[in-house]
């Protein structure tokens, strides 16, 4: 695709982001504002990731991605397409093979490295929006490090519900310094944020980028009586039997029929490969063969 | 049985092809050009280039018969082009004052200098269907009259001689451009004026509307709309002094609103000021009354806690690509999250109800 520079953005444009991820690397949590270009697919489907992807890409990377854990899920098929067609570089299913991996709402299972980058897609970035509406109002509250409203809100859930009534885009500390949205990704991701690989945050609509670099100190709120706790689904993969995946829970017929399976699918393509068989493995395969005969 | 769902490719695709045959529709109609949009769906086409902020009717046009009519989607289709466009330069600021208009009105004064010009406008046009265009769409001959060539000035300097009206606070200052710099808060004037002129026309008209319904009312007349072609002049390094690139057709409305006055100024009245692509009425002299709505604070009036004046609600919610963005976004896989608030719903109802009936849990 001639028309268009390498990765589609011109290098003035992802020269401009990658200062915005080098300040966020320096201010790891720091929400750092950056001019977010119009992409050629709409706000809220990853144009942030999409801009900083493009931005970190050079043409000997390997691009996975990723939406809800799967590759193969309607929009991470084309954010794909676009940067096989735009960039040109290699792409992968393997998150091992893979150099960048874009995510929405998911880190993969397998421990990333050093020689990795993680390029989350965020559609809110500001951890206080939801209880303080304003930009200018929650800026402040960063400089001043007033996280007192967000304590509060736990407070005030475990009061009423008797637990912190937050289960994905849970709320870290970063540093000991900067309160940041990890992204909807479901909390049991949240200690996983402690990672070799570097990871980037790209919020288009918001016009906002932030960083953690390696090895970065992430904790998730709470309280010492109230610690926060990764919870999934109480259940093995029924496919490949994995314990300590996050699973998909997928209805299977209106009786109440229903089964668990990895919402990572290249995890669990990987571990069925290796000869691992969840409950009703068995069965999923034969089906399988049924419909591509 | 649960199979992986692979495949989303092919239905990507297959979704394409099923979009452009309803896009053509009937074969057996015939096929609309983009140069019978640019002609006669000449208002969609002036939207699509007001809030697609880039001025070329041919490719609003292609634009409209893409998305299918969908006009969000055409601005959508126009931003996206825009983006990837080399920029040249700046212009000139345009003169207005030296507009061919061909439509401009007043409603402060029955008579000024240049004349209340009707132009081609809906206003008095009975909302009637009328059958005859389903069938034919010619027009009869219609009389001619000689352009006109006298000045037309602005309608608010009559009001300025007199010091009667707020002047403007002139700047040298090269605005900030909203498409090239994320937005800060506070904004200033001319980045709001920005977000208004690109903003989605129906809600800059909601904005405004509530301002006249008592949210934040500020009395306004329109004190001049004016509806025309004016030139656009650049400079050029190499030659040094600013030659014509071209026209464009835009819409300006001056709203003339209630006058204000302190200890040290007598009163006067002030102006909300709207400016747009295209034939575009409803859009600009609203663009006016909530730009005037939003100079609460430069103005010292109280802030009444109206939508309409508060700069960051408008700004952060005028862009209709953000918002249809964002908005439809929902649609699309949400099954982790879901999943986790489907743990903690399971899980604190258990808790409730073992609390609520702890001795039958303990009869099971």
């Amino acid at each position: 695709m001639s028309d268009y520079n390498f990765a589609y953005l011109d290098e003035q444009t992802k020269r401009m982001i990658r200062r915005a991820i080098l300040k966020g690397l320096a201010i790891p949590g720091y929400q750092v504002p950056f001019a977010s270009r119009e992409m050629p697919m709409p706000y809220g489907w990853g144009t942030g990731g999409v801009q900083v992807s493009a931005a970190t890409l050079t043409p000997a990377d390997t691009l996975k991605v990723i939406d809800q854990g799967a590759d193969d899920t309607t929009n991470a098929v084309s954010i794909r397409k676009f940067f096989e067609k735009t960039a040109g570089v290699a792409t992968t299913e393997e998150t091992g093979a893979a150099s960048i991996i874009q995510t929405r709402h998911r880190i993969p299972e397998e421990d990333l490295r050093e020689d990795q980058i993680l390029v989350y897609q965020v559609p809110i970035p500001e951890p206080l929006r939801f209880l303080e509406p304003s930009e200018i109002e929650t800026r402040k509250m960063h400089s001043l490090e007033e996280y007192g409203l967000m304590h509060v809100k736990l407070y005030e859930d475990i009061a009423k519900h008797g637990a912190i009534a937050t289960s994905y885009a849970y709320p870290v500390k970063v540093e000991g310094r900067y309160v940041m949205d990890p992204s909807p990704i479901p909390k049991f991701d949240n200690p996983k944020m402690e990672m070799a690989a570097i990871q980037l945050f790209g919020a288009g609509r918001e016009q906002r980028i932030y960083a953690l670099p390696p090895y970065c100190k992430v904790v998730s709120l709470d309280f010492e009586d109230f610690p926060f706790e990764a919870s999934k689904a109480d259940h093995a993969c029924d496919m490949c039997g994995a314990t300590d995946s996050y699973l998909d829970e997928v209805i299977m017929d209106d009786s109440g029929g229903r089964m668990f399976v990895c919402s990572d699918t290249d995890y669990c393509t990987g571990r069925r490969q290796a000869g691992h068989m969840g409950a009703q493995a068995a069965a999923a395969s034969a089906a399988l063969e049924e419909t591509a005969v | 049985m649960y199979v992986a769902v692979k495949g989303g490719e092919r239905a990507i695709d297959n979704a394409h092809a099923w979009l452009a045959e309803e896009r053509r529709g009937d074969l057996n109609v015939a096929e609309l050009s983009v140069s019978q949009i640019r002609e006669q769906l000449s208002l969609a086409v002036n939207r699509v280039m007001a809030e697609g902020s880039l001025y070329d009717p041919d490719l609003a046009a292609l634009a409209i018969k893409q998305a299918r009519g969908d006009m969000i989607e055409a601005i959508f289709l126009i931003r996206a082009y825009r983006t990837t466009l080399p920029r040249f330069g700046a212009s000139a600021p345009v003169e207005t004052e030296a507009m061919a208009c061909d439509r401009r009105i007043s409603a402060t004064f029955k008579d000024a200098p240049g004349g209340q010009v009707l132009g081609p406008t809906f206003d008095y046009t009975h909302r009637l269907l009328d059958f005859a265009l389903a069938a034919d769409g010619e027009v009869p001959n219609i009389a001619k009259g000689e352009a006109r060539t006298e000045p037309t000035p602005h309608i608010t300097d009559f009001l300025n001689k007199e010091g009667l009206i707020q002047t403007e606070a002139t700047s040298e200052d090269v605005p900030g451009d909203l498409t090239r710099a994320p937005l800060e808060l506070p904004a200033n004037r001319p980045l709001r004026l920005q977000a208004l002129t690109r903003g989605d026309e129906g809600f800059v008209l909601s904005m405004a509307y509530s301002t006249q319904r008592g949210y934040a009312r500020n009395h306004a007349f329109v004190g001049e709309l004016r509806i025309g072609k004016v030139s656009v002049e650049m400079e050029i390094p190499e030659l040094g002094f600013a030659i014509e690139i071209g026209e464009v057709e835009l819409t300006e409305c001056e709203t003339v609103n209630q006058f204000q006055g302190s200890k040290t100024e007598p009163p006067q009245f002030t102006r909300g000021y709207g400016l747009v692509f295209g034939q575009s009425e409803r859009k600009s002299i609203s663009m006016a009354l909530v730009d005037r709505a939003l100079r609460w604070e430069e103005l010292g009036e109280d802030n009444l806690g109206a939508p309409a004046q508060d700069e960051e609600f408008v700004l952060y919610h005028s862009d209709n690509i953000q918002a249809t963005g964002f908005l439809e976004h929902i649609k699309l896989p949400h099954y982790v999250d879901f999943q986790s608030e489907l743990e903690l719903i399971r899980k604190l109802r258990r808790e409730a109800l073992e609390n609520a009936n702890p001795i039958q849990e303990a009869a099971e």
